[in-house]
């Protein structure tokens, strides 16, 4: 589904990813892990197509088209969806106008015909339950004085509108204390199949007890320089970054 | 939505939409201004003496005045003997019966979306059109009529209600208010005349479409409200006028009257010409609205204003009685080479009086867009309170935005609070758009609308989606 | 002999004088345009709340080049606090006393203009001087111009943070008849130097004083410049004031204004940020009584991006008193990545004192944070309640609040001697009925 190769790529001339590979097939659940700085925002950033971001080399296809190549609202059109670190607020536009727009512009890039209102609030009220959403979300203005975990739940609740092939989380369990991850991660759980596929980007293991990953990647210095199963994420959360980092100087070293 | 909105929505496409010249022969004054011509105007008319008389005495005032000049606005001097000051549509027709309205006329108010058919409309909205100079049609006048609601063209008024004309008539905005204000009471040809008797509520939004149609005409219409005491109001006003290389001037005066209790919602969207992307033609907007409120009324402004190549334009409000209210709404977009400025006067007089501001300036293209506005409490104003919120929207790095506020305050029990913020549309904000499947220029439309929805909801329903659009077109291409 | 006949006689007297010969061409220039211009009325824009005409086109002498009357003993009374640390310039009726004057920092230079304007620094005043007339459109800018002797240009050295504050007194003596003075300086703080100076007002006698000030500051590359004016003038004493700052370099300044007397007092304070990263901050303070009238005047350009600046204008208007706020932001063309905030509050304590405010932005680039704000009130009702329930009296809980509704902008003093001389002189004014 989601094929990068030797991907590299920075920001206002700062070389930040050094080559990154990396496979995601439908079905699955990947997770990024890594320190601060290791490069994990960047790669969410350059896959969704943020303009700062320069890419310097390698490839990135999804379903066979060069994402790379495609604007920011095409590849979301595609199908790939980027839970925001930070949402971003717009005031005085409506949560619900916000992803109507968002729902029928991408039903048009598809050819199909815009969802009328009553089709569209039935899936709201749907998706709205399997978030446990209070509906006095909507109405607000986008994300503005959203408290941060609301701010999350909303990034699901879009996903769970746009129903993507492809999401990205960028670090949604930040911010977040345990019930709030629960709810979020419970919420992406709920909406995996096996034609769609989970990039969890996060710092911490404990988002990866509730979405539990198939395979998990360590990220460093702009590098994937350990991948393995679940188990790795116990293992860096026991052991601290710090083991990978001696890790990598000894093999510097040797 | 109804059919007229759908229909504007069809006509509604690209770049200006309303910029179709319709072909009806017109009978004009000659070109220029003197005194012949302000008798011409009266006499087209039949106007009763003191009619004239009056207008006569404004012209005089007008010759002895200067243009202003204080605005931050920059245009070629106006000739003023260069302009038709009367036009109308040559044939004759009688206001009550609706039928008999020329076909292209006819066609002219469809296109616009404006239908003068009473049985096909089906929000209760009366219309009072007027083209060029000249009222054509006022809908629904029996129905308001049997409430004792007049609406009328204020040339009909002038005839058949001589006692409330010349007790109202210039007492809110004086011939001698300004240059503008003179010019009109001068050479105005037409307008509406609304009249809300006590106690009553007018039970549709009453509303005037103004539409320029004529080459080298300006237009002067003179609008009167006059809401007797515990009676309301909604009044809705919109303007188009077709494209044409040289600049058009619109000089109208709209006068509000609010007795004791009274409530009077005053909307427009305007949305004449503003002249190419170049800056070619476009008209030239100079208005003065202004409405006095007795004790415990209201008065609301609000606009929407999209239109014309230089827009200055005041909507105030005399807090003249205690306990009375006054609100102004505004979003003022300019793209292009199209400059405005535009703001409020809160004159709090009596006590407990109450004003809110709310002013959105979105500027784009190279247009400059300013707020101006005055508040001011008077030494026995006790317990006077404003509040206002002027925010500016830049689009590109070649436009303006100017926020001059002016507050005076003489008593000290009065509580002023003002704010401004000026700011750009985020690239945060687009990407985010952009990542949801929302194309640039929509994400603009989204977040524009955003900026100004405290605004659009104060909008009567059938407006606010037209204004919503209308921001959007008018916008269009901004953003690349 | 009237008003425009004796400003004739006196300007040929100083041209014909011939001493300062340099100045000369500029001083015939701006007689010229001040006859052009005149004193503003009130249709002026930038005057639409302040009446000067009556002030100016009142009968008064201006200084002679003989010494003035002023002794030691009367300069003492004036002294501020911190004196014997500071370097002081005391000019008298608007002419800069040498003898009255001293000079403590080996980093701090004083000469007169005259003298500047032919050596070494000759090129700095070329570009400097008088750039204030290019922001100021009326007759009394001009006016200080065509008349401008006995002036003093102030140098802070290169990487040299100047040790002791520079205290700057201007004099006037009324005390025979109605004094015009016009002190002028030209103050250059090289690069990478510091200066602090605290500038206040005297009149001498029971006659009229009128001050009318220019002081033209330039910043250099990583400068810093400290000012604070302390106005606290007597009721018949009246000025226009203009400090006009331009920082020609990425440089840090700051200017506190605090009013608190005087009959007519009109200050021009302009920020012109001239290079990138440049920051400016203005803090006023104005508490008012009587029949006093006070306009602040304020402008920030921000003529380049990545400039920050900041302002707070707070006052207190009692009696009769007006207070006039007018600031302008000014973002030109391509000056992005502009933070600009300014911010206005007003207490009205009487009902027949008064406040107009002008808060202005005029924005022409586009990826810019500005905002402004302002509020007009009286004094806190609940405020009051609550301290008077707690056993305060009324008068003293008046003023607790207020000294608390100035404290944001007296924290800006930096000198801790002069910061505590304002607020005493506050707590002073604000315990004693007048």
């Amino acid at each position: 589904m989601l094929r990068i190769q030797n991907l590299q790529a920075g920001i206002e001339g700062k070389q930040i990813l050094k080559g990154i590979n990396l496979d995601i097939k439908p079905g699955e659940v990947h997770a990024i892990m890594g320190p601060n700085g290791s490069g994990k925002s960047t790669l969410a950033s350059v896959l969704a197509g943020r303009q700062d971001y320069i890419v310097t080399g390698g490839s990135v296809t999804f379903e066979g088209k060069d994402l790379l190549d495609l604007s920011p609202e095409a590849r979301a059109a595609e199908g790939v969806f980027l839970g925001f670190q930070y949402p971003v607020e717009i005031p005085g536009l409506s949560t619900t106008n916000f992803v109507k727009t968002a729902v029928n512009e991408i039903r048009k890039y598809r050819g199909q015909e815009p969802l009328d209102a009553v089709g569209f609030l039935k899936m709201m009220k749907e998706k709205m339950a399997l978030m446990e959403m209070d509906q006095s979300m909507l109405s607000r203005s986008l994300n503005e004085g959203f408290s941060g975990g609301e701010k999350k739940r909303n990034e699901i609740f879009q996903m769970a509108m746009l129903n993507p092939r492809l999401a990205i989380l960028d670090e949604t369990d930040s911010g977040l204390d345990i019930d709030a991850i629960r709810v979020v991660a419970n919420g992406v759980n709920k909406l995996r199949n096996k034609d769609n596929a989970v990039l969890a980007i996060t710092h911490y293991q404990r988002l990866l007890d509730y979405l539990v990953p198939d395979f998990v990647h360590v990220l460093y210095n702009g590098r994937i320089v350990k991948s393995g199963t679940k188990e790795l994420a116990l293992e860096l959360e026991e052991k601290g970054y710090d083991f990978i980092k001696n890790e990598m100087s000894q093999e510097v070293e040797a | 939505m109804d059919d007229k909105f759908s229909s504007i929505e069809q006509t509604v496409l690209s770049d200006y939409k309303y910029g179709f010249v319709t072909d009806i022969e017109s009978d004009n004054a000659p070109k220029g201004l003197d005194e012949s011509t302000v008798r011409f105007i009266s006499a087209k008319k039949n106007e009763p003496q003191w009619m004239l008389d009056w207008r006569l005495k404004a012209f005089g005032q007008w010759l002895k005045m200067k243009e202003p000049d204080w605005a931050n606005i920059n245009y070629p001097p106006i000739n003023y003997q260069d302009i038709i000051y009367y036009a109308a549509p040559k044939q004759k027709i009688s206001v009550d019966s609706l039928d008999d309205i020329d076909p292209e006329l006819r066609k002219t108010f469809d296109k616009l979306g404006i239908s003068l058919n009473e049985q096909k409309r089906l929000s209760g909205v009366a219309v009072d059109a007027v083209i060029d100079s000249v009222s054509i049609a006022t809908t629904f006048k029996t129905q308001l009529a049997e409430q004792g609601i007049i609406f009328c063209p204020i040339s009909e008024a002038v005839q058949e209600h001589p006692e409330l004309i010349k007790k109202y008539l210039g007492s809110v905005v004086p011939a001698t208010d300004n240059y503008f204000a003179a010019l009109n009471a001068a050479v105005f040809s037409d307008g509406s005349f609304c009249y809300i008797p006590k106690g009553v509520r007018c039970p549709m939004e009453l509303s005037t479409y103004f539409r320029i149609n004529a080459e080298n005409t300006g237009q002067f219409e003179r609008t009167l409200i006059v809401a007797e005491e515990g009676s309301y109001v909604s009044y809705l006003e919109g303007c188009t006028a077709p494209m044409r290389d040289e600049n058009q001037l619109h000089a109208a005066v709209v006068e509000l009257i609010a007795q004791d209790h009274a409530e009077i919602k005053y909307s427009t969207v305007q949305n004449w010409y503003p002249g190419d992307k170049d800056g070619r033609g476009g008209i030239y907007n100079f208005v003065t609205k202004r409405g006095i409120c007795h004790e415990s009324a209201k008065i609301s402004w609000t606009q929407v204003e999209t239109g014309s190549a230089i827009t200055w334009k005041y909507p105030s409000v005399i807090l003249k009685g205690d306990n009375s209210t006054g609100e102004f709404y505004s979003v003022a977009v300019t793209n292009n080479h199209q400059q405005a400025d535009t703001g409020t006067k809160m004159q709090h007089l009596g006590k407990n009086t109450r004003s809110r501001i709310v002013s959105k300036g979105i500027s784009a293209g190279v247009s400059q867009n300013s707020y101006r506005g005055l508040v001011h409490v008077s030494k026995r104003a006790s317990n006077a309170r404003n509040y206002s919120q002027c925010d500016s929207l830049l689009l590109g790095d070649k436009c303006g935005a100017h926020t001059f506020p002016y507050i005076e305050v003489k008593n000290n029990t009065a509580v002023v609070e003002h704010e401004a913020t000026t700011s750009k549309v985020g690239e945060d904000q687009i990407f985010y758009c952009n990542q949801r499947g929302i194309d640039t220029e929509t994400a603009v439309a989204l977040i524009i609308n955003g900026f100004a929805r405290e605004v659009m909801n104060q909008l009567p329903m059938e407006f606010a989606v037209e204004a919503q659009k209308l921001l959007a077109i008018s916008l269009e291409g901004s953003v690349g | 002999m009237n008003n425009s006949a004796y400003l004739k006689e006196k300007f040929n007297e100083i041209q014909l004088a011939g001493k300062d010969s340099s100045l000369s061409g500029i001083r015939q220039q701006a007689f010229d345009s001040y006859n052009k211009l005149g004193i503003p009325t009130v249709k002026n824009e930038e005057w639409k709340y302040t009446r000067v005409g009556g002030i100016f086109n009142k009968d008064f002498l201006m200084a002679d080049h003989v010494p003035a009357s002023v002794s030691v003993e009367d300069f003492e009374t004036f002294q501020l606090p911190g004196y014997a640390n500071a370097n002081q310039l005391v000019f008298v009726d608007g002419v800069y006393s040498t003898g009255l004057s001293t000079i403590l920092s080996p980093s701090l230079s004083v000469i007169s203009l005259e003298e500047a304007a032919g050596n070494e620094f000759s090129d700095i005043v070329a570009k400097n001087f008088n750039h204030s007339a290019r922001f100021l459109k009326d007759g009394i800018n001009a006016l200080n111009t065509a008349f401008v002797h006995g002036a003093v240009f102030i140098h802070a050295r290169k990487n040299k943070v100047v040790e002791h504050p520079v205290y700057i007194y201007n004099i006037t003596d009324s005390r025979s008849e109605a004094v015009l003075s016009q002190p002028r300086s030209l103050v250059y703080v090289a690069e990478h130097a510091e200066l602090e100076i605290v500038e206040t007002y005297h009149t001498l006698g029971a006659s009229d004083s009128i001050t009318n000030q220019v002081m033209e500051i330039v910043v250099e590359q990583d400068a810093h410049f400290f000012y604070y004016k302390i106005q606290q003038d007597t009721t018949h004493a009246s000025q226009v004031s203009t400090t006009h700052i331009r920082q020609v370099g990425k440089s840090f300044s700051q200017a506190v204004t605090i009013s608190l007397n005087g009959n007519l007092v009109r200050n021009n304070l302009h920020a012109i940020l001239e290079a990138p990263f440049a920051e400016a901050h203005l803090y006023g303070l104005y508490l008012q009584r009587g029949n006093s009238h006070i306009d602040n005047h304020t402008l920030v350009d921000h003529a380049v991006p990545n400039c920050e600046s900041n302002e707070l204008y707070k006052g207190v208007l009692d009696d009769n008193s007006t207070g006039v706020f007018n600031g302008k932001v000014m973002v030109r063309k391509d000056a992005q990545k502009t933070n600009a905030f300014q911010s206005n509050k007003n207490i009205l304590l009487s009902d027949t004192a008064s406040v107009n405010t002008k808060p202005q932005l005029e924005i022409y680039a586009d990826d810019v944070k500005c905002s402004h704000g302002c509020t007009i009130g009286s004094l806190d009702p609940e405020g009051l309640f609550y301290l008077q329930s707690r056993g305060i009296p009324h008068q003293a809980a008046m003023a607790l609040l207020l000294q608390g509704f100035a404290m944001d902008v007296l924290s800006q003093i930096k000198p801790a001697a002069i910061r505590a001389y304002v607020e005493e002189l506050i707590i002073q004014r604000l315990s004693t009925e007048e």
